[in-house]
């Protein structure tokens, strides 16, 4: 579980297309938005958030799916976005309008932590 | 890595049919040496005693008398790990029933639900109606303060508590303590009681004798059990300083969901099994989340908490009973 930032450009139009199609009925996600081309997601798997480190840029939606068997939280430290509790398989997303660093945890579980950096 | 996993549950099993061993009187010796975690099984039914010097002796004089522990039952849960919790939780209370002596009261040390669900609060009131001991007293888990800042759990279980519901009361001598160490959870921590709660602590316990026996109870451990876990409590060392001078000092957790204790001068920390799934020992897998046993394996890997107080010797014997054999 390091910070590394797993998202690589070259890639990252295949993963958009199942992103959209994973996310259609969400009217805040427009398919031909530019920024879109780099959403992101993170599961959460054994207690952590995978990637631990999100890089995207301003505009970007990251998703975040449950997929333990315990409930868990996606909170912003700085109070800007709360997922309230998502049980397995349930999914939050949040759209970041601006640039800057973005730590985030898990309310039940505040050990887990991660981090979003918009540019 | 299902094969660790795996492994530590056959390794488990192994301990529970191997009876071999008078493994209580180990621990006793164990307990009172100050060794640290101990996993203690006898005769197939995992035992563990602390304080337990004069149990037995001087059982049913006049003032003795025992409560039980339960934790942990997850009401709502329906995961492999145990697809009815309900009835888990309905076989403990009947074991409860059935003891010889009749315990006074009981105590949940939290995660009584699974998702604060109203409805799940109100199966385990109906379930909890089935117990002998009328009386329960209950702390809150960090499941059962998932909405509203625990709003729904105060006004069920927190009528006359403080803060985010605490409090204490006395029996028969005893000063009993629930704490709430799940609320207002911090980025990166582990359990924590926050400054207001431990304000008032130290003011509930001056005054007090030293003599008085006393029992906290919370649902994340009070001592460090396993921090990359959050199995401990930030400012617990700030309690446990109020209680140093106090002759018997019992702490009992839940929300490891399996037996651990220490013994550390005058206090002894238990935590008590689950009603509802088993977790893995530290470290063992690569999350604390629920552990799946064979089916026909699950009922003694649950279990109950007797605490039996002996008023002659001012000590407390715990017994911990797995929900089957
Ligand atoms: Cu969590």
């Amino acid at each position: 579980m390091t910070g590394k930032n797993v998202w690589v450009a070259s890639f990252a139009a295949a993963v958009v297309i199942a992103i959209v199609l994973q996310l259609a009925g969400s009217p805040s996600v427009a398919a031909n938005d530019q920024s879109s081309a780099a959403n992101a997601e993170v599961k959460i798997d054994n207690f952590s958030f995978g990637p631990q480190t999100v890089t995207v840029p301003v505009g970007a939606t990251v998703t975040w799916t449950n997929r333990d068997d315990i409930p868990h939280t996606v909170v912003s430290t700085d109070g800007l976005f709360n997922s309230k509790v998502r049980d397995t398989d349930e999914k939050f997303s949040y759209t970041f309008a601006k640039a800057g660093t973005y730590p985030y945890y898990c309310s039940v579980h505040p050990k887990m932590t991660g981090k979003v950096v918009v540019q | 890595m299902p094969n660790k996993k795996q492994d530590l549950i056959d390794q488990k099993l192994q301990d529970l049919n191997n009876d071999g061993v008078d493994r209580r009187g180990f621990l006793k010796c164990m307990a009172w040496a100050g060794t640290g975690l101990v996993w203690t099984l006898s005769g197939g039914i995992p035992v563990s005693r602390a304080f337990a010097k004069n149990y037995g002796k001087d059982a049913g004089k006049g003032g003795d008398f025992s409560f039980v522990q339960i934790s942990d039952s997850h009401i709502g849960f329906n995961k492999p790990a145990n697809p009815d919790v309900t009835a888990t939780l309905e076989t403990a209370i009947n074991k409860i029933n059935a003891m010889p002596h009749k315990p006074d009261f009981i105590i949940h040390t939290g995660d009584l639900s699974q998702l604060s669900k109203p409805s799940e609060f109100d199966t385990l009131d109906q379930a909890s109606k089935g117990a002998s001991a009328k009386q329960i007293y209950f702390v809150p888990g960090e499941h059962d303060m998932l909405t509203d800042n625990g709003e729904q759990y105060l006004q069920r279980y927190g009528k006359g508590t403080k803060g985010t519901g605490w409090y204490s009361f006395d029996h028969k001598g005893a000063h009993f303590v629930g704490l709430v160490n799940v609320a207002n959870l911090k980025a990166g921590g582990m359990g924590s009681l926050g400054h207001g709660q431990l304000e008032w602590l130290e003011d509930d316990l001056k005054g007090r004798p030293a003599s008085t026996p006393i029992v906290l109870f919370a649902h994340i451990p009070l001592w460090t059990i396993y921090p990359d876990w959050g199995w401990g409590t930030d400012d617990s060392e700030q309690a446990l300083s109020y209680v140093k001078r106090f002759g018997s000092v019992t702490v009992l957790n839940g929300h490891i969901h399996q037996i651990m204790q220490k013994v550390e001068g005058k206090v002894s920390f238990h935590t008590a099994m689950s009603t509802a799934f088993p977790q893995p020992a530290p470290g063992t897998a690569p999350s604390a989340g629920p552990m799946k046993v064979p089916a026909d394996q699950l009922q003694r890997v649950l279990g109950i908490t007797d605490v039996n107080y002996v008023v002659s010797g001012r000590s407390l014997a715990i017994v911990d009973s797995p929900l089957g054999a």
